[in-house]
């Protein structure tokens, strides 16, 4: 006996592939497929029209040669006679600077906000709340102007600093905030690495060691020596806590490891510190401008303080969701134990409403790395400023330094989404 | 009953003393300044310290803002008449008032046409966000666009018209086939729509007057506040139906449009919208037909409109993936097909949970239309950056400026998403 539902063979119309579900999916697939294609062939025609019209090609030699523009804020060495490459570079490098500066300081900003907004103070409550409706209602572009607007109009000019009775003052005789930007105190390391490695891989000659001594000289190992000092401290504190849980399980009484641990903390590093000679460069009034000391220049500034008040509030909203979203018996089994209220945030509450704000958090990471694009407004020199600004308008090569551009942000948000993730998991509540 | 016990007490209280009022400690303000303020000691300091904060703010922009100077040419004369004391200048809103909403090119005799477009966008969009209205004004949404694109351009009625039409053959079309198969109806009524555009292209320039009744007005000449609503409210109205279409597409078992749909999505969400407004201005243009320019607003909506198309379907996304399963199933055991099942059971309910996200895409979109000041359109940030701020009359009026941009921002997010949480109340079906 055949069964009913065998399909009857040789009667296949063409309707069925509209009305047959075993073929449906087909034809729509082969539509949407041809008319990509045709989509694309037609878009790629006409860019090769256009481009023959122009008398343009694609090509990115253009990268090679001298960019021909000077950049006030660089992390690495660049001039004018630098390659477009080595501009982008440049931008790359601010781009990450001002984003990971502001996701530090969003962080914490929000966190404060967050928790404040659940405090049980009215007052403290209600200025919190203000403060996340005002900056999530706003544009982030307009912030960055107001921000950039006080940074260079309301802040004194440098010539204010000068006379027997100067308007303006250096905070703490150290630090200066001018329309020009901020001076603050740079380290110096009087016999580190800078001034004795770097002489002497010179004097080895020889190509190889020449690189070596021009990052000897830009003081990156003292810095490293200094970073590897403070991972062996962390690492030794870790092993302090680990034997003071240990003792704590066996005998019931804590030892007190706080001394211990401050004295691992701060005393090998003070001790390196002062064989390399720490000293500080403070920046002083020369002419119309202050020199020596560090410049942090007027936009950059702008931009960092602006995308971490205006994401710290949407990183408020995700904190205060997060910590609402710990059930109250948490709350009240943790303070019926005794805790303290502050305790009790930080040890019950604060842990399990971690697992829900920081999927939230990764994509507000996501949005300040793309929002440092908006740098182009105040002119500080990002990627989109040098790449997709100043290279693309010099050279004309739109379609180039566009798609670089985008390639680039791509790449930097599935870096980022990926290391979240990641992070995410090894968070996540590990259930059979 | 006094004489109950005449002897043995002497004194016995026959009525109740009458309630008192509670110490005023354990009652009214003062109660609920100490749990509300003043709860502990660290508590108290933080009120006082918000209470500075407060003060500080306040006292430095009140005076300004009742100080203010609604009347005057220029900034000179505005400082003349503040005579030194603190004080906002607010001549420069009233003076510059049009340019702040409509830009500075559009001819100031026509400022009635967008005034009328907005008063109607206020009638159309009355329906669609609170639904106890009568439905019969929904015809005025309907016209709405047509209306409000004559209105705005001005120039021929019969372009508008035109349009208007061939929706209303592929409406006619769709509602033909729809009987046959949701596919047919779908793609009968793109065809009977393309077919009255078509024919329309070579009937409207004969049709076209000499002198139109409302004179033309080019895109280039639109700016000001005007701008970002007319941004906003296109890139919004568009980007609801193709997100949508995308996450269903996202979700669909066709993996070759499943996979488009997906590259589309991640390639979006992973650059800044900046990136994608250079691609509007500089890189578009190539893709189109070389005899052909298409207007800079069209193609910035365009790519406003992929981008938040991209993020609202990644919040449907979620609306889809938090239906229980059983939805889904139940939809295809009463026999639906997939158009019937996402009309009727599926997507109601998805969009419904995904009201606050879209709302959220909805307002960032709106705060980000400030972007096209970068690629120098002249909206509200555009027009105080540029022209305003670059006049002798009011160079160095920052405040006032900046504060109406944040007001008007402020106010339309706010409320939107005011709205958003009125609808979600209304619409809770679960009764908790």
């Amino acid at each position: 006996m055949s069964t009913l539902s065998d399909p009857p063979k040789g009667t296949f119309r063409l309707s069925m592939l509209l009305n047959d579900s075993r073929y449906r999916s087909m034809t729509l697939q082969v539509i949407a497929a041809t008319s990509l294609a045709f989509a694309i062939l037609y878009l790629y025609s006409n860019l090769a029209a256009n481009l023959r019209a122009a008398g343009l090609n694609i090509s990115f030699l253009f990268l090679g040669s001298p960019a021909g523009y000077d950049i006030n804020q660089t992390l690495i060495d660049y001039t004018s006679q630098s390659s477009n490459l080595r501009a982008a570079m440049v931008g790359i490098l601010n781009t990450l600077l001002v984003a990971i500066m502001a996701c530090i300081t969003a962080t914490v900003i929000g966190v404060i906000a967050g928790v404040l907004r659940l405090s049980n103070n009215w007052l403290v409550r209600k200025l919190m709340s203000f403060y996340v409706e005002i900056f999530r209602n706003i544009p982030v572009l307009i912030w960055i102007i107001i921000i950039f607007t006080i940074m260079t109009s309301v802040m004194p000019s440098p010539r204010d600093y000068r006379g027997e009775t100067p308007k303006a003052s250096m905070f703490l005789d150290s630090a200066a905030f001018t329309n020009r930007g901020v001076y603050v105190p740079k380290p110096v390391f009087q016999n580190g690495f800078s001034q004795n490695g770097g002489e002497e891989a010179l004097a080895d000659g020889g190509r190889k060691s020449r690189g070596l001594a021009k990052f000897a000289e830009s003081g990156a190992l003292d810095w490293i020596a200094v970073i590897a000092v403070l991972l062996a401290s962390w690492q030794v504190t870790k092993r302090v806590n680990a034997s003071a849980i240990k003792k704590q399980q066996e005998t019931g009484v804590r030892p007190t490891t706080l001394y211990t641990n401050l004295a691992i903390w701060i005393l090998p590093v003070v001790v390196l510190l002062f064989l390399l000679g720490l000293t500080w460069e403070y920046p002083a009034l020369k002419g119309f401008n202050f020199s020596g000391g560090i410049k942090i220049g007027g936009p950059l500034i702008a931009l960092w303080i602006a995308l971490s008040v205006y994401t710290g509030a949407f990183i408020a909203e995700n904190v205060r969701a997060g910590i609402q979203a710990v059930s109250k018996g948490q709350t009240e089994a943790a303070a019926a134990l005794g805790l303290r209220s502050g305790r009790v945030m930080s040890l019950v509450v604060l842990p399990q409403a971690l697992r829900v704000i920081i999927p939230p958090l990764i994509s507000q990471f996501l949005n300040i790395t793309k929002n440092s694009s908006l740098a182009i407004a105040v002119g500080y020199a990002d990627i989109t400023a040098t790449l997709g600004g100043i290279t693309l308008n010099q050279t004309g090569r739109a379609i180039e330094c566009v798609l670089l551009l985008m390639l680039f942000y791509l790449v930097i948000s599935l870096l980022i989404s990926a290391v979240m993730n990641v992070y995410n998991n090894s968070m996540k509540l590990k259930e059979r | 009953m006094s004489d109950t016990h005449p002897h043995t007490v002497a004194f016995v209280r026959e009525t109740s003393i009458p309630q008192s009022s509670p110490p005023t400690s354990a009652a009214g303000p003062v109660k609920w300044m100490r749990d509300n303020l003043f709860a502990t000691i660290p508590n108290g300091i933080l009120t006082l310290l918000a209470i500075y904060v407060v003060y500080l703010v306040l006292s430095s922009t009140l005076p300004w803002i009742f100080n203010g100077v609604w009347d005057a040419k220029n900034l000179a004369e505005c400082r003349e008449i503040l005579q030194g004391t603190s004080g906002a200048c607010f001549a420069v809103l009233v003076e510059r008032w049009p340019q702040l909403l409509f830009g500075f090119k559009y001819p100031a005799t026509e400022y009635w046409r967008p005034v009328l477009a907005f008063v109607i966008m206020l009638v159309a969009i009355a329906p669609v966000l609170f639904f106890d209205l009568p439905r019969k004004l929904l015809i005025v949404t309907i016209l709405f666009p047509f209306v409000a694109y004559w209105l705005i351009w001005g120039g021929t009625i019969w372009i508008p018209i035109f349009a208007l039409l061939g929706f209303m053959a592929g409406y006619v079309a769709y509602s033909r086939f729809v009987t046959k198969s949701f596919a047919l109806g779908f793609f009968g009524g793109i065809g009977g729509a393309v077919v009255v555009w078509i024919i329309s292209g070579s009937i409207v320039p004969m049709l076209a007057p000499e002198q139109p009744y409302l004179e033309a007005v080019p895109s280039r000449d639109l700016g000001g506040y005007m701008l970002n609503m007319m941004l906003g409210i296109t890139c919004v109205s568009l980007s609801i139906p193709l997100g949508i279409a995308l996450a269903l597409g996202r979700q669909s078992s066709m993996p070759l449009i499943k996979w488009i749909c997906v590259v589309f999505i991640e390639l979006i969400r992973g650059v800044p919208l900046i990136t994608l407004l250079f691609v509007a201005s500089v890189m578009l243009s190539y893709f189109f037909p070389p005899e052909q320019t298409v207007d800079l607003f069209i193609r910035v909506v365009i790519m406003i409109t992929i981008f938040s198309a991209a993020y609202i379907a990644e919040v449907v996304r979620g609306g889809l993936a938090a239906l229980p399963k059983g939805q889904y199933e139940a939809a295809d055991s009463l026999g639906l097909d997939y158009s019937q099942a996402m009309r009727l059971i599926i997507l109601p309910q998805a969009l419904k949970i995904s009201i606050p996200g879209i709302v959220n895409i909805a307002v960032g979109l709106f705060k980000d239309t400030t972007l096209v000041s970068v690629i120098s359109m002249f909206d509200i940030i555009g027009m105080i950056r540029g022209p305003i701020l670059a006049s002798t009359d009011w160079n160095g009026v920052y405040w006032e400026l900046l504060g109406f941009a944040c007001l008007v921002f402020f106010v339309v997010c706010y409320s939107i998403s005011q709205y958003s949480q009125w609808l979600e109340r209304r619409l809770a079906t679960d009764h908790r």
